[in-house]
């Protein structure tokens, strides 16, 4: 076998967080990513049935063809007449395994137009929103999370479906 | 996304994760989470099988009325295909790339001192 990586995996999840760090040490960065873990987890049920709620789509990818050094910003843009792709070339996806050149396998704006038709859910808001992924989890937290959530209520939103790639 | 879908939630807005990173989400703590098992870069389903992504959708809607603790998962049943060498194709570390990835990490290192010195480099 000439793959140093090779996990015996059918099946079962890919352990990404692994991965990640086998890929980067490979790289020879010495302190291996944080990722974020908490004990507590909040909950609230929803107010409204889902057919009277209004829901907000969030995505990771992005409204340009983003540089990997480029700062990141959140971005909004509308949910009738949406631009025909995203774009996520400074994101980690499976390259090699699928493309991006189906909008709604990771956008799915036509599925919860549908539902909105057949009555199954209230609404679709004005806006879908692209979210940056950031290293600095202190910024997700302190700048971009409360932006979101207050583009999400400018538009009425009840209810959030988040739809990383 | 779950840092978000985790201060949403928080402030009152009910939130639910359709993704394919199993473990990332789990680790972190979310309210609701509808998981494909499928390689990262389509949560919803593959390209153009429009009932797959549909019954993602419908799934992850789904647990707004289901789910009643926070740390709700929902595995869908969705295949990639028969060929699941794609779970071990992802980030793999080929004898042959690992001297090319050694070179990447140390331009990564470089490009990062230098954005630094310019002041260009994203805070922390």
């Amino acid at each position: 076998m000439n793959n140093a990586g090779m996990i015996a995996s059918v099946g079962m999840p890919v352990r990404y967080m692994e991965r990640t760090r086998r890929y980067y040490a490979a790289q020879g960065f010495e302190r291996a990513y944080a990722w974020a873990r908490f004990d507590d987890v909040p909950f609230v049920r929803p107010t409204k049935p889902l057919a009277r709620s209004r829901l907000a789509l969030v995505t990771t990818a992005a409204l340009y063809d983003r540089q990997e050094s480029e700062s990141r910003f959140l971005a909004s843009a509308p949910t009738v007449h949406p631009p025909q792709r995203l774009f996520a070339g400074d994101l980690f996806w499976h390259r090699e395994a699928t493309h991006m050149d189906d909008r709604a396998s990771y956008l799915p704006l036509e599925a919860l137009g549908d539902l909105v038709t057949e009555g199954r859910l209230g609404a679709l808001a004005q806006r879908f929103h692209c979210a940056p992924t950031e290293y600095s989890q202190r910024r997700t937290r302190e700048l971009d999370a409360p932006e979101l959530l207050r583009r999400c209520r400018q538009d009425g939103a009840d209810i959030a479906l988040l739809v990383p790639l | 996304m779950s840092l978000i879908a985790r201060h949403l939630e928080r402030h009152g807005m009910p939130a639910v994760i359709l993704g394919s990173a199993l473990d990332i989400v789990e680790y972190c703590g979310v309210p609701r989470f509808a998981f494909t098992d499928l390689p990262l870069g389509n949560p919803c389903g593959k390209p153009f099988d429009r009932a797959m992504q549909r019954a993602s959708v419908v799934a992850a809607l789904e647990l707004f009325d289901l789910a009643c603790e926070p740390r709700t998962t929902v595995r869908l049943p969705h295949r990639w295909s028969g060929d699941e060498s794609w779970r071990d194709s992802y980030m793999a570390l080929r004898e042959v790339d690992l001297a090319g990835l050694r070179r990447m990490g140390e331009q990564r290192r470089a490009e990062r001192r230098q954005r630094r010195s310019l002041g260009l480099a994203r805070q922390e």
